[in-house]
This record gives structure tokens, sequence and C-alpha cells, in this order.
């Protein structure tokens, strides 16, 4: 015998103890399928026949039972199951996570049972307790389905379980195997002509023969309705005799909507209120054959309530679903799919407002559906609902999966009254995505996260971490809709060798060598502030793309998401001026774009750092300086009486020398800044336009690119000097090193060593994007003004870089993510995961000077 | 880091009697820190001068640190100004190195060592979080004659200011006893920062360095508060200790760190009490049974909203981790009864995001808070609150821009509190609060708190909303 039971369903054994009931688990089952009540009180007590710890044991049963249930597991339930009050909890748990609870009776004779307990030395209860539950089972039978059992299935003798096989089946809306393409089309309300211009658009040939029709498309895509065929329209008769035959003949499918379900019920004689359009149906079809009648009633009846297609990664329903019912069936889960939710209360003219659960929506498939007309159709949490509004003369809408393009024909006359106008009185300055973006929620970003990452691997961010970002981006984050990437910490190259050095282009070059990079991109670095630019043609463009009104065209934001300039004119200026350059390159027609993200060094250092320097960097300098001179007066005039000073008055005498170099370090990356003209950019990375970014271009690209740029203002945009060096070339390795000592001699910075592609990878993955080599003399404001003391610098050669690496790594794997997310317009909390990833990352401690 | 002591008592060079030291050596010291050398740049009969010079390893200050990271973390710094100023490694050193002068001993100048004689310190690096003034106000009630030049920043950036540093020069006849005591416990008063833990002993030492004039001092209370590192009952513990009639000394005037500008400038108006006072009256005046406290920092506030019967759930919010353990300990929770206790949660939240667990409150309080949020992005902030967490009652104080006028310390145009981004007239906070009553459906009345000056308003202004 076979008996069939769905894919997902909590399976409730039910039978006497002696039953057989674990024997039959364990016949059709896995053993992780099975809950036994004997486990469980093990589990709690440490004996499986302990009756006082069945409360508990029962607790912990539900509880993985649900667990298991919300992963989508099929679960069983071994326990004897035979009263209506140990039923009624698994019923309610199947109901919660949307599974069907199946009833599997094993009504075996009392003597069998009774003899197998005598058989089990831990079964010595008497026989009043097997003749009890007998007789609460037999009451039980006839009422299970009443409880809510959607199949019941009962065995009377062990003859009957011999040979039975248990055959899962998956539930009707289960079409992960459909994988398309397809093309899937909004209410349609009876319009059939705009249904065929809409189907002929798409490309589909239809003919009718017959009284059918035939639909096929040259590269085999297929249609999807969200339903609501009927009510309304012009013709509803016809839009179920096109649908039908298309569902029929394979083709496409279609998910029942509120409308069709109505009229089905109508036509099978049903009490429902003729309203909304229903009337114009039962008109229409009563010029119909009473077959046909019969026929619209059963074909609209059977339709499903949703499908799941594409391995799970497209969900269709009438008026959508939230992601825990995808692919699960029960009452609820059809309730939601036609009807939707509401929020109890009515508008201004008398309709139920609508919960609107897509704006709660964070799920990964993608879930198209109709059920409410919007003036146009737009994307909301990787949702989409077609209703255009065809038979309210607005238009019939399609959607093409995967592509994500829509089509649409517009309707040839209004068919029927909207009670609610179609269009808002006030047009909508946001997009649905952005103004739902105006606010994110909390759960989006706080908490442990891991964060998939298409270059790296998934990136864990720690909960104290994400905290510690949520505290920085609430208290000094720029509007958050700006800060679209966040640059990643960059190593510095191994301690060099070479005395009197920390660092040397020789370890950077060794690092690429050793990892197979041929050709380094070495760029100058600038010493001033890091810093992201994003700038819009104009303040429109911030507006659509950004979703940022009223804020100018743009920012200028620090690699920890705060606004670079605290000044607002200031920033607007430069922005302009920044803007100026890309009208004269013509970069925003080059680029085909209404906006640019740069990242850049701003300069000068004191900029952003006059904080810094003065608490910091000049108070050091300045009692360096006077302390030390003090004390080599003293020791001179101690020398004058013949004290032996001599080596600590040397000593003093050079290390005052050290500090005033390092004053004069500090100095040569400040100067006051009155107005946008003592303000220098250094673009070095074009990172993203409009729908695409440029880590696929090489450094050399993007410096020949910028520096193109800067041509048109030498005076504000600094093209970065750089030199391309073969690994491999020894003479062009020593006249790197040649330039870096130039660099360096004269108050540069030092260089930063790229590979030529700005996503490198070597043999065991993916390598730094950039590792500096800093000048002695720089870094003495990173040091202390006197580290070169060769005693200090020998202890200082020991740094631990694999941290930094590795947070270089992860940072810059976030960035790209972000950048990504962004251009493929995904929803922002995509975007700002990756964002407050980078920032989570920097709370951690690593050194500060690495 | 370095200072010199000098004297004109006849012969002077009986001061290398006096310290232990002679003048015709050099003396060197290794130090856990550094090393320290002492020298007499001049020894006459006439005049004679002791330097100590203090060496601080600026590698080993980062890498062996074992004690508090400091202000904004300098001590961690490789790049910081501890190696080249007077701070509290010269105090350890003095102590060291003049120990038995400071015990006011000596060998074979007894007499002299219980001598008032005419002595000059000169300090070329001694850092003052508080100025000249405060360099007087330590000084000169113990008899100093004070010169004291400020360091600039850069003399090639004169825009960026004055330095913290002054080169200083101290003179008076006094016992060298007194004056190495007096200079062991003031130096690290006037920097306000300690290289390494404070503990219990220090209460201790500072009670034995200051025993014959610490009682004295006009600035008792300041020296002790800065000297045990802000350490509220380490510090009441001395001043208990130093002059038991006085120990009742308000709490505020105890409380506080240096940055704290709004605490110092509002304390005497007793504004923090007032405003919880309020807040609390009207809680219970609109019969909340649950509140919410917004931005409920330390825990303050929700310290007396515990004390109230009539709530039930009392839930505070900050967006500081920090802030939230420091109110858990300052609450005690542990000391609560069961019942109390889990009247109260603490949770990290932050007002620019949609939060669930905020809705379903009868009140929320927004404590001088809405002043700390970027103007741009108060829009967030006001749906967070009026429309996603919805309390029936909001009650939200922010200071009155119009009354800093009469803080007389607060220059004109700065705000209360540095991380303020604005602070509001009452015609502003009105006009905000009105605007936003109308878009949420709430309505809105004024009410001051503080006491109210005729011309200037309130020092603080409160707004209640009840939904509609």
């Amino acid at each position: 015998m076979e008996i069939r039971i769905p894919e997902l369903a909590l399976v409730v054994l039910v039978g006497a103890s002696g039953s057989g009931k674990s024997t039959f688990a364990r016949t059709h089952f896995k053993p992780t399928e099975v809950l036994s009540s004997d486990y469980c009180r093990g589990l709690v007590s440490d004996d499986e026949n302990d009756q006082s710890a069945t409360k508990d044991a029962f607790e912990v049963l539900h509880f993985i039972a649900s667990k298991r249930l919300r992963a989508g597991k099929l679960t069983v339930v071994d326990a004897t199951n035979v009263q209506a009050e140990a039923r009624k909890p698994l019923i309610a748990l199947a109901r919660q996570h949307h599974c069907l609870p199946v009833a599997l009776v094993l009504d075996m004779p009392e003597r069998l049972c009774r003899e197998r307990n005598a058989a089990r030395a831990d079964r010595a209860f008497g026989e009043h307790v097997i003749r009890n539950q007998a007789s609460q089972l037999r009451k039980s039978i006839r009422g299970l389905e009443r409880e809510g059992f959607r199949h019941v299935h009962v065995f009377r003798s062990p003859e009957e379980l011999e040979g039975l096989t248990i055959r899962r089946e998956p539930l009707w809306n289960d079409k992960k195997a459909e994988k398309g393409p397809f093309d899937i089309i909004g209410d349609i309300h009876g319009c059939l002509t705009e249904t065929l211009e809409l189907l002929a658009l798409l490309g589909y040939d239809v003919s009718l023969r017959d009284g059918h029709y035939a639909v096929s498309h040259p590269q085999g895509r297929k249609v999807v309705f969200v339903g609501d065929l009927v009510d309304r329209g012009p013709d509803s008769p016809g839009v179920v005799r096109l649908v039908s035959d298309v569902v029929r003949s394979g083709t496409g499918y279609c998910v029942a909507g509120n409308h069709d379900v109505k009229l089905s019920r109508a036509l099978r004689g049903r009490d429902v209120k003729i309203s909304h359009g229903l009337a114009e149906s039962l008109e229409q079809l009563k010029g119909e054959s009473e077959e046909f009648r019969r026929f619209t009633a059963e074909f609209l009846d059977q339709l499903v309530s949703h499908y799941v297609f594409d391995d799970g990664k497209l969900v269709v329903a009438h008026a959508g679903l939230r992601e825990e019912m995808h692919g699960r069936g029960s009452g609820a889960v059809r309730q939601f799919a036609l009807y939707g939710e509401t929020t109890g209360e009515t508008d201004e003219y008398g309709l139920p407002v609508r919960y609107n659960w897509a704006a709660d929506y964070r799920g990964k498939a993608m879930v198209v559906y109709g059920h409410t007309p919007v003036p146009e159709a737009e994307w909301l949490n990787n949702t989409i609902c077609l209703d255009t509004g065809c038979v309210f003369g607005g238009k019939l809408t399609a959607l093409r999966y995967p592509e994500r393009e829509l089509v649409s024909v517009p309707a040839r006359k209004m068919y029927y009254e909207l009670i609610r106008p179609l269009r808002p009185a006030v047009p909508a300055i946001l997009t649905a995505q952005q103004a739902h973006e105006e606010l994110l929620d909390l759960e989006d970003v706080f908490g442990k996260r891991i964060v998939d990452t298409r270059l790296y691997r998934s990136i864990t961010i720690r909960e104290e971490n994400a905290a510690a970002a949520l505290e920085v981006m609430s208290r000094f984050a720029a509007n958050p809709k700006w800060l679209i990437y966040l640059p990643p910490t960059m190593s510095p190259s191994e301690t060099s060798a070479r005395p009197g050095l920390l660092e040397h282009p020789e370890e950077a070059l060794g690092y690429y060598a050793k990892n197979g990079v041929q050709a380094v991109v070495c760029e100058e670095k600038h010493m001033g502030s890091r810093a992201v630019v994003v700038i819009c043609r104009d303040e429109d463009a911030a507006r659509t793309r950004f979703g940022v009104a009223g804020e100018g065209r743009g920012i200028v934001y620090t690699r920890t998401g705060r606004r670079f300039f605290a000044n607002d004119a200031l920033q607007s200026e430069l922005l302009d001026r920044i803007g100026r350059a890309l009208d004269a390159a013509q970069f925003w027609e080059r680029f085909d774009t209404s906006w640019f993200c740069l990242d850049c060094e701003v300069m000068p250092w004191s900029v952003k750092a006059e904080d810094l320097l003065r608490v910091q960097y000049a108070p050091t300098g300045t009692a360096a300086r006077t302390a030390l001179a003090a004390a080599s007066e003293l020791l001179r005039n101690a020398a004058a009486r013949n004290l032996d000073v001599e080596d600590i008055a040397k000593s003093f005498a050079e290390r005052s020398e050290l500090v005033q170099r390092y004053v004069t370090a500090y100095r040569h990356y400040c100067w006051p800044v009155n107005s946008v003209a003592d303000i220098k950019v250094a673009p070095f990375h074009l990172l993203a336009t409009e729908g695409r970014t440029y880590f696929d271009q090489t450094h050399r690209w993007h410096m020949e690119t910028l520096g193109d740029l800067a041509r048109h203002d030498p005076e504000c945009l600094v093209a970065t000097p750089v030199r391309i060096v073969d690994v491999a070339d020894a003479n062009a390795v020593q006249g790197l090193f040649a330039w870096w000592e130039a660099l360096t001699g004269s108050g540069g910075e030092g260089i930063v060593v790229k590979p030529m592609d700005f996503i490198p990878r070597g043999p065991r993955g993916l390598l730094q994007p950039a590792i500096k080599s800093r000048g002695p003399e720089y870094l003495r404001i990173i040091y202390g003004p006197e580290y070169s003391r060769p005693e200090l610098l020998e202890r200082l050669r020991e740094r631990g870089l694999s941290t930094k690496r590795s947070m270089a790594l992860r940072e810059f794997a976030l960035g790209v993510e972000g950048l990504e997310r962004f251009v493929q317009r995904e929803p922002l909390r995509r975007v700002r995961e990756c964002v407050f990833g980078v920032l989570a990352m920097e709370s951690e401690p690593v050194d500060p000077r690495l | 880091m370095l200072l010199t002591i000098s004297t004109t008592t006849q012969p002077a060079t009986d001061l290398g009697f006096l310290l232990h030291k002679n003048p015709a050596r050099v003396h060197r010291f290794e130090q856990s820190f550094g090393r320290a050398t002492v020298f007499y740049p001049e020894a006459t009969a006439e005049r004679c001068t002791v330097c100590l010079l203090v060496d601080v390893d600026p590698v080993g200050l980062v890498r062996r640190r074992s004690g508090p990271a400091g202000e904004d973390g300098q001590l961690a710094q490789y790049v910081n100004d501890r190696p080249y100023v007077a701070s509290s490694f010269l105090s350890v050193a003095l102590s060291d190195v003049f120990g038995t002068a400071m015990a006011g001993r000596s060998k074979d100048r007894p007499e002299l060592a219980a001598t008032a004689i005419p002595l000059e310190v000169s300090i070329p690096v001694l850092p003052s979080r508080g100025g000249e003034m405060l360099i007087r106000e330590l000084f000169e009630p113990l008899g100093y004659a004070v010169r004291a030049e400020r360091l600039p920043l850069d003399e090639a950036f004169p825009g960026w200011g004055e330095s913290r540093y002054f080169s200083v020069t101290l003179s008076g006849t006094l016992r060298l006893q007194q004056l190495l005591n007096h200079l062991y416990v003031l130096i690290p008063v006037l920097d306000d920062e300690k290289h390494y833990w404070v503990g219990d002993d220090e209460v201790e030492k500072l009670l034995r360095r200051g025993a014959d004039w610490l009682p004295t001092h006009p600035a008792k209370e300041q020296i002790a508060r800065r000297y045990l590192k802000h350490r509220k009952s380490l510090a009441r513990a001395a001043l208990e200790r130093l002059t038991p009639s006085e120990a009742e000394a308000d709490d505020a005037r105890v409380a506080g760190k240096p940055a704290a500008r709004e605490d110092a400038l509002e304390a005497p108006l007793r504004l923090n009490e007032q405003r919880i006072a309020k807040v609390v009256e009207v809680v219970l005046e609109v019969g909340a049974q649950s509140v919410l406290d917004l931005g409920c920092g330390e825990g303050k506030l929700l310290r007396e909203l515990l004390r109230q019967r009539q709530l039930e759930r009392i839930v505070g919010v900050d967006v500081s981790l920090r802030a939230l353990e420091i109110a858990e300990e300052r609450l005690e929770l542990d000391r609560l009864a069961p019942a109390i206790r889990n009247k109260l949660t603490l949770l990290h939240g932050s007002l620019m995001y949609r939060d669930r667990r905020l809705q379903g409150f009868d009140a929320a309080t927004l404590i001088e808070v809405v002043e700390h949020l970027d103007a741009p992005r108060l829009r967030a902030f006001e749906r967070v609150v009026f429309e996603n967490a919805r309390p029936a009652t909001v009650i939200l104080t922010t200071p009155n821009a119009e009354y800093n006028a009469k803080f007389s310390s607060l220059p004109a145009g700065q705000f209360r509190h540095p991380d303020h981004r604005f602070e509001w007239t009452r015609a502003e906070f009105e006009r905000w609060a009105g605007d936003v009553a109308t878009r949420f459906g709430y309505e809105v009345r004024f009410t001051p708190v503080g006491e109210v000056d005729a011309v200037l308003g309130p020092p603080t202004q409160m707004a209640i909303f009840r939904v509609r």
C-alpha cells in the first residue's frame, strides 16, 4: 500500500502505548525527523519513563518542532497523542509555520499492545492504562479532520503496515524546477484586447482556432499571470479562455486572485455580494454556454494561490507574500496571497487601508504581485506590484524575468471608475524605495552580521563592533543616503631592514613580486585626508538617484562617513569647481551618468586635522622645542663648570635637531584655508557612475582618466605623479627607489604601490589592494619626533602587520560589495550593511600607526 | 622634562647638603619609565641651582604601557607631550631622587632644612588646564611670587592660538621640604592627568604630602579632585579626612570631568535636579505607567523614575554602550529587589533608526537630547519618535539659547556643550515643536525649567506633546 503526505508536514503519530509507533517512525522517517516524547523525557530527566517530567519533555519537543518547521523540515511527533488536548498544540504549531498537519493513526488491537508492553521491562504500568488510551483513541478518530488534520490515515492491524510506503509529494505551489524565463503580467480584469497587445509586444505568437488560443514564444518564454483575470472589464470570459488555454498548454501559469475566487463561488451558487465589477462578469458569462460557465468555475477554483519558481528565487502571488509563507501551504497563506493584510483602518474613501507588507520584506526571493492599483510599477525591497490599473484607464504591465524589465501597454479606455484616484494629488518626489529608506530599521544594522561579498567570502561583523558603528553612524555620520562607499584601511610595507629606515618601497614591490604580480602602479602618496566625493550633475540628479533633497548636488565625506567640511558653503563651492572640471572634460557624456563617486585625498592635511594638530602635534612640538632648548642651555652651563655632562649634552643637541625636523615635517602639510582656492583635491580612483563600477579597470586607467580630468582645473585638481614599474626590471626598480628618495627627501609622505589590476589575485587568493611606503621624515608624525634615534628605531622595527592586512582585505571586499550593490540598485539597507561593516571593522583595536 | 631649583641663601651651595646631592658631581638614577639626572648648572656661594632632568622613554611609554590611556587616549600615542613637560612622571622622580629632602631631613644641615630660605623654581614647560589663573590660584596662597609665560602652539601658525604650556618661575621664602611637596602635588594637579591608575593609596599620598598646607588651601577641593583623577568617592574620602566639617560639600561640585562644561555652567543653578524633578512630575501627572527614557545617558533620570510606584515599566535607551554600562553600575541594579529591578530595561539603540522595541509606551522622555543631533537628521529622529514609537506623551527638554547670555564664563556664540549641534531660542524651539506636533497628530504645550529671567526666559525649555 502507498500513502501520500505533503513534503513539508507535521506528522502526528497517534496510537496507544505498545502500538508500534517508534518502530513505524524508524521504518519510514529519518532519525532526525522523529521527535519522541520518551526521548525528550530522557533529555530532561535521565529517565524516559519519568511521568513527572512529561510537561518539560513536551516543552522541549514543541520547541524543537517549531525550529524544524520554521526551517521547512518535515517533522514527526512520536507520542501517544490519543487525547485532543495533546494534539491541539501540535495543530497550532503546524498552522503557525504554515505547514500541513498529518495524522497517522495506529489503531492496533489492544491485546497486541498489552503483549508488547509486557515484553518490555521499563513499561510496568497497569493494563488499564492501555485500555484507556485505546478508548480515547477510538473516540478521537472521527474528529481528527475537524480538529484540523488535512490528511488522516488509520492503520488497524500490523498486516496493513506491511509493505507500506509513504510518498512525499511536493506542494502544488512548488515550481522550483521551472526556471523561465518568464513574462509576468499584472491584473487584467477582463481587458482582453490589452492582454493580447501586451503578449504581442512581448514577442508571443498568439492564434485563435476553434475557440481555443495557441500561445507560444520563439525563445520558449513562459507567461505568469498574477491573478484577477476577471470582473469590471469588457471581456472576462475571453480572458478566462485565453489564460486557461495558456495554462493547459503548459506555456504559462496563473495564480488565483480574490476576484477569480469570488466569481468562481458565485458561479457555483454560493451566496456572495454582487459588487466590485462581479455583475459585469456574470452578465458577460450569460452569453456563454452552460458548459463554459462550469468550466470557468472549475478553472478559477483550482488556481493555486502562489507559485515558487526558479529554485526559490521568484515568488508570484496575487497580493504578495511574506517570506515565511513562501512555498508553504495553509489557510493563512492562501488568505494572505489572495487578500493581503489590512491595518484595520479605512481611508478617506472608506476603503480598507492595506498594510504595506513589502516595506518589512527582507527575503532573498523576488516577489511579484498585483492586487493594489498603483500608477507605476515600482521596486520595493525586491518586490514589485504589477497592477497598473489597466481596467481603470491605466496600463497593463508585464515584468520580464530575470531581466527585471518592465513592458506595458496603455489601456484603450477607462472601463471602470476607481473610487480612489490612481494618481496621487501631489506627485511623489522620491521613488517608493527611496521613500521607504527615509528611515531605516535598526534590525537591518544591529547585532552580529554576516555579509556575503562577491570578492572575498562572507565577512562576519562582530556584535560589539556593529554597536560601535551604530554609535558613530548615529552621532557623527552624514546623511546615510550619501554613504555608498567607505575606503578600506591600507597596510604599510613590511618593515625595512635598511639602516635608519622603517619603510622602503623594496618590501612593497617584494610583496607583489612574490605573489605573481608583474606590473605595479606607484603613486605619490599625498599627505592630506582621505575623502570620498559624491557629485551629481545637479540637485535634481541628487534627488532622483540618491533620494537626498535640499542638501545640494553632492557631498565630500571622510573615511568614517563624516562630512569633510563643517562649512557647507565651502563644500558646495568645491563641488561646483569639481563639477565644472567634469563639464569641461565632458565626463558626464563620456560616462553617460548623472553622478560620480571619486576616491580622493584632500589637502591640506590641516583643513581636516586642525583639531589633531592643535591638541596633539603642535603642542608636542612646542613643548619639545622649549624643553630641549632649556635643557641644552643648562647642560652648557654645567659643562662650563667642568661637570661630566658631555654625553648628555650631545644627545640633547641631537634631540633638539630631531624635534625641529618633526615640526618641519608637519608644517609641510599645513597651510591656512581661507577659501576654496586654498584646497587641493587629488582624485585617484573613479569608483562608480550610474549603473557601473570601475573595479574592472586597471590602476593605469584610473590614473590616466583622472589625470585627464585634473588637466581641466590644475589649480584645484591634482594629477597624481605616478610610475608604472615592472617588478622584474632592475633598472626600473632602482629608478623607483631614487624617485621615492627624492619625494620623501623633499617633504613628501611617500608612495602607494598598487598592483596593475584593481582587484588583484595571487596564488592564495585576494591580494592587498595597495601598500604604502612612507618616508622617514613623515614617520616622525606617526612614531614620534625622535623615533629615528637608533635605540628607539630598533625597537620599533617589531610590528605585526597580519591583523592590519586581514582587515584591509575585508574592508576592501566590503567597500566593493557596497558599491556594486548600489549601482545595481539594491535596497539601501544592503548597501548600508557594507558601509556599516567597514566602520565596524575600524573599531577593532589595531595599531593605529600602521 | 625638567625643573630647576635655585637658592640665594648663604652659602648657596648648602643646597647640595639639603638635597643630599653633591654639586660637584652629576647624579644619574634609573627610573621605571626612563632616566633621571641631577646636576648643578651653577653652584657659587651666592647662588646655587640644581636641575632635575627626566628622560621618559617614548617607545616604552606606548609599548610597555600599563597605566590609563589618558584624556583622548593621548598616552597611547607616540606623538605626545609626556617626554617634554612637567607631569606626574616628574612628581615620581622628585620623590624618588629627593625623598630625604621631601621628608624634611638633612644629615649635615638639619637646622637649615627646618629654616625658610629664599627659593626659586623654574619649570620651562608646565602644562596647565586652567591657564595662568589656576597656576596663580594654586601657588600664590602658598606664598609664592608667580611669573608665567604662555607658549604659542606654533609661531608659524598664529591662527592655531596658544598652548596650555607655561614657562613658570615661582619664588618664595620657605623650607625646601615644603617646596618639594607643593611641587609634588600641584604639578599633576595643573596637568590634570596621571600616568598611572589612581587607587586608594593615592589618598594617603595626598594626605601625607599635603598635611601641613592643604587643609587651609582655598582651592583644596579642586586640588583633591584633580589629584585623585576626578574619582568622586576618593575625592570625598580625602576631603573628609582633611577637613571633616566641610565634607558635606555639594556632590555637584565634586562631580564632572574637565570637559563637562555644561555641568560646570549649570551646576550652580541646580538645573539638572530641577529638570529631573519637573520631568518626573509630568510623567506622573499624565498617568503614565510605562516610560521610555530616550538618550538616558548614565541614568540620572532613570534613578528617579525607578522610585515612582506608579511606573511599571521603564526602559532606558542610549546610543553609547559606555553610557549604558555606567548607568548599570550607578543604578546598582543587582542590589535592588527583583520586583523593582525587573521594571527596568536598558537598551542600546539609536534615534536614527526605526526600532520596534520602542513601541507601546505611555510616555517618552528626551532630556537634553535633541541638541546633540545634526539638524539635517532631525527628520529621521522625528519619525522614529513621533511616528514609529508613538508614545501617548513625549516630554522633551533642550537648552534655551537666549539664557546663555547669563553665563559669564561662556563666550558669546558658543554652545553649552562641545557636542551640541545647535541651541534653540524659545521661538525656534516652539516653531519646531509646533510643526512636529501638527505633522504627527500631537498637541504641544511649553513650560519653563529653572529660574525664569524676565527677558531671557528660563535656562531650560520643555515641550510636552500629547497624542491627539
